[in-house]
């Protein structure tokens, strides 16, 4: 791995991202309107509900806007033929991957400060534990969001297959992360699953969070999902290959 | 005269049911040296065999001496695919400042290599807007960034008016004259005439290897097309 090439691709990666002011609209405020919404529909009937589905949504929202962000982008440096020239030149799979995982992990940083400062600051969420551990999780979901889309990228020939992945690989997920069901009510089996899906563990840092002091199993899930994105990147590592047919 | 900057040997190339090239022995010295053949004919395959970028089922590629695409190459060759690969969203400028710093080249090499293509004016603007041309101009900059000393250029003056091709001629043949080996693919034979050496490809095939007027007499011929239709023909007649 170079420094020097990685921050290039971060840095890149992000004027990208600042010329296309519509994606970065919806990357920022989007997030932000929608936990409003969520707030709005509770008001009246349940308030006390927005406390338990807010931070789970906190935590859904960088998975994924960085999973439908990075499988589209990727699919598109391999189809225009910029990947093929990167890896032409001096620059490691590496550098590639944690470039992209550095930039789309700081616009997942900025996202999440906004959206839980208006979570927070104007819809009244109480969090028990420490505010900036709400980022820290919110920056390892998104990466896991963009190591799960980077692997999905390779599955993908059209940017219009790419984005079908978003249903198969991730509303599962949330069906079975506890948002709508706790997950020690759900039958076994689906348990069992929603034992081994990242989401699952996301999920639960955000509650944790949001409902105790303790950070000891926010760090234990921040863990689980932080291996569940290396994991991403190796496969999507090992789908980034320089020599092609 | 340097080393070739070029052996290939018993080169093989399957793509899914077809044999792109076939047991290709070839070296390729200083100058610029063309490839000409058909659309399908296989030189892209070629080209991106030279970067080290094709899975090969057979033979070998070398390039100063070590496999092609090995990492001490990665900065000493240029490639231009044929697809124009850069960034639409980025400015000529950003995408050789970023090429630049993935090669460890520095500003100067910016300004000189958008000006090689005559880009100047249209440095700052975003490349998604510019014509064609100018497109495929600035992906043909990122090649020239870092002094390469072998450049292999796939198509790279499609599309481009008369005046400007010359231009771009004139170019590979002064960085040839600084002792780059130029490895230039088209499908225009009136641009053959300007190659120091000439390669002939059909079918997977090297079919005619000389200097533009070795291979018009050999054909007995005064322009290149009709010196390729000749030689075809006698292909087809020996093979058959």
């Amino acid at each position: 791995m170079n420094l020097r090439i990685t921050l290039a691709v971060a840095h890149r990666v992000l004027i990208q991202l600042r010329r296309d002011k519509r994606t970065m609209a919806m990357l920022l405020v989007l997030p932000c309107v929608l936990i409003s919404l969520l707030w709005w529909i509770y008001e009246d009937a349940n308030p006390m509900l927005f406390d338990s589905i807010g931070p789970a949504l906190l935590a859904i929202f960088p998975v994924i806007v960085m999973f439908l962000v990075t499988s589209v982008t990727t699919l598109r440096e391999r189809s225009s033929g910029t990947l093929e020239r990167l890896l032409a030149m001096p620059m490691g799979k590496l550098d590639f991957l944690v470039g992209y995982a550095i930039a789309f992990g700081l616009v997942a940083a900025v996202q999440s400060v906004l959206a839980v400062g208006v979570s927070v600051g104007l819809l009244g969420l109480d969090v028990v534990g420490p505010l900036w551990l709400l980022t820290v999780v919110a920056v390892v979901d998104a990466i896991l969001g963009s190591a799960l889309g980077l692997f999905v990228s390779a599955f993908a020939q059209t940017e219009f297959q790419a984005v079908q992945f978003m249903p198969a690989i991730i509303i599962p997920q949330l069906l079975l992360c506890g948002l709508l069901v706790p997950r020690d009510a759900m039958p076994p089996f689906l348990e069992a699953i929603s034992d081994v899906l990242p989401l699952s563990y996301a999920v639960d840092a955000m509650q944790h969070l949001t409902t105790s002091t303790s950070t000891g199993q926010v760090w234990q899930d921040v863990a689980v999902v932080a291996a569940f994105a290396v994991g991403g990147l190796a496969l999507g590592a090992a789908t980034l290959r320089r020599r092609t047919d | 005269m340097m080393n070739n900057a070029v052996e290939i040997r018993d080169l093989h190339v399957v793509r899914g049911r077809h044999t792109v090239l076939e047991h290709l022995d070839l070296a390729i010295g200083g100058g610029v040296t063309g490839l000409l053949g058909p659309s399908g004919c296989g030189k892209s395959t070629l080209m991106r065999c030279l970067v080290g970028v094709q899975r090969i089922a057979d033979g070998s590629v070398e390039v100063f001496g070590k496999p092609a695409g090995s990492a001490p190459l990665r900065d000493r060759v240029g490639y231009v695919t044929q697809a124009v690969s850069v960034y639409d969203d980025l400015t000529v400028a950003e995408n050789l400042r970023f090429f630049a710093r993935v090669l460890g080249a520095g500003r100067d090499h910016v300004d000189r290599a958008v000006a090689s293509v005559d880009l100047e004016e249209y440095a700052d603007d975003v490349v998604g807007r510019l014509s064609g041309g100018q497109r495929s101009r600035a992906s043909l900059a990122v090649a020239l960034l870092g002094e390469p000393e072998l450049l292999v250029l796939d198509e790279p003056t499609v599309g481009l008016d008369p005046v400007l091709r010359e231009e771009l001629w004139t170019l590979f043949h002064q960085l040839a004259d600084s002792g780059v080996a130029v490895f230039v693919s088209s499908h225009v034979m009136d641009e053959a005439e300007r190659c120091d050496r000439l390669l002939l490809m059909r079918e997977g095939r090297i079919i005619a290897d000389g200097s533009p007027d070795d291979i018009k007499q050999r054909a007995g011929v005064d322009d290149v097309e009709a010196a390729f239709l000749a030689i075809v023909r006698q292909d087809r007649g020996d093979a058959s």
